[in-house]
């Protein structure tokens, strides 16, 4: 068959809503575009354990490190079904890991922001998790079917995410003059960089875009952060606090909400590596990835030895 | 025809990342990779929820339990090695299904039948 025409199948499956599976045809491009953007998802997952899981041990309650640490489990879990869908585009794990740990992939910027008080795990599940799950809330209708399917799951374990994370502000809210302080804080310092998670603006650089062409992604940047201002700045109402932003009002012409510009030279400082934490959390992954050597090799070892055993009866 | 490039969310372009560059990996001491099917309660089938790597059954086993049924969807898991499933090339569809398409008369609803007939 000619290439053209296998393009052409190609993209009148695209067009007519069918999933496109591992085995199918598909242009290079396309089979690129997916394992980037699917292995950054499964990197942001993994990386994004880091900046809660210093917290796991200072929650101020057992029920509160039961839900971190169920939460952190959750996105250990995300990361394996993302790694696995990227894994049918014909990467090894291995690989994958490698780009990681060799800064060559990229992870959400998000998570090289420290942590630094208790109302923050608030803050990250409401305004960061709320933002990721925008996203994936969108993905769950993307053409690739393995990443559909690894999204479907993922957001159905995401809401209780987001839903504790307000829950702990909310408390904070309520509480004593220093409680409320911190709540506020949290908020100021995770606002910004929530946005941030939405890429650049639309049209800040020239190419021609074929991920939506292909619906792998079905909304911009641009659309999705306008999505969540207008849902963040009612939600925030219920908490007796404010969003840092002046510049942030209600538009009844639009019908959406104004909001102030983005700091964007922050933003490509934090993505090319020089955030607060882009060191501290690479360091981290490639501690616990080497220090885990020895039991990927024993249980290794121990499957050969059970199978020249099995072998040898 | 240059057109306006639209960023998404979480997909930074290596060209603009100041990424390392780096050469492949051998992945031989990969795991395995195994498929997890789960039968969510007693009664039904197992149903295929994904993959993962491990180094044997089980393990493969251990690690379905940790990443598919946290919430309880299971009470039953099979695993196999990916590489013992065979199937069949997207290229076939056409002679291995279409036969199938024009034979409307296997589907109870061919046959027209009056309205008074009871217990049909």
């Amino acid at each position: 068959m000619e290439h053209h025409n296998l393009e052409q199948i190609f993209q009148d499956k695209i067009d007519q809503e069918i999933k496109i599976e591992p085995r199918d045809w598909m242009p290079d491009a396309y089979r690129k575009t997916n394992l980037r953007q699917i292995s950054q998802h499964a990197h942001s997952e993994i990386v994004g354990m880091l900046p809660e899981g210093n917290w796991i041990s200072r929650a101020p309650s057992l029920k509160r490190k039961a839900i971190l640490l169920a939460k952190v489990q959750d996105e250990a879990g995300h990361g394996l079904y993302l790694y696995a869908a990227a894994e049918t585009l014909g990467q090894s794990r291995e690989q994958m890991i490698e780009d990681l740990h060799s800064g060559r992939a990229k992870y959400s910027s998000i998570f090289n922001y420290p942590t630094l008080t208790w109302a923050d795990m608030g803050a990250i599940g409401w305004l960061v998790d709320g933002a990721a799950i925008m996203n994936q809330v969108m993905l769950t209708r993307t053409s690739y079917g393995p990443y559909a399917r690894a999204m479907v799951r993922i957001c159905k374990e995401e809401s209780f995410h987001q839903r504790q994370g307000f829950e702990i502000l909310l408390v904070l809210s309520k509480g004593s003059d220093a409680q409320k302080a911190m709540c506020q804080d949290a908020i100021n310092r995770w606002w910004w960089p929530a946005l941030m998670m939405f890429g650049p603006r639309d049209g800040e650089s020239t190419n021609s875009d074929m991920s939506m062409k292909w619906k792998i992604k079905r909304k911009s940047n641009d659309e999705l952060r306008q999505q969540f201002v207008d849902m963040i700045a009612e939600q925030v109402k219920l908490l007796n606090m404010t969003l840092p932003d002046e510049k942030l009002r209600w538009n009844e012409n639009k019908k959406h909400y104004d909001f102030g510009e983005i700091n964007w030279d922050e933003f490509w400082q934090v993505v090319k590596g020089n955030g607060p934490c882009n060191k501290e959390r690479l360091a981290a992954r490639k501690k616990a990835w080497e220090e885990g050597r020895w039991v990927r090799e024993a249980a290794s070892a121990y499957a050969a030895k059970q199978k020249q055993k099995q072998q040898a009866a | 025809m240059q057109l306006i490039r639209k960023f998404y969310y979480g997909d930074i372009p290596e060209d603009a990342s100041g990424a390392a560059k780096a050469g492949p990996v051998q992945p031989a001491s990969d795991w395995p990779l195994w498929e997890v099917f789960i039968r969510s309660k007693q009664g039904l089938e197992h149903k295929h929820v994904g993959s993962l790597h491990a180094a044997d059954a089980t393990m493969a086993i251990e690690n379905a339990r940790d990443v598919y049924t946290r919430r309880s969807e299971g009470i039953s898991i099979w695993v196999v090695e990916s590489h013992h499933i065979k199937t069949s090339a997207p290229e076939a569809a056409a002679e291995l299904y279409e036969p199938a398409q024009d034979k409307i008369y296997r589907h109870p609803t061919f046959y027209d039948l009056p309205d008074e007939i009871k217990h049909m």
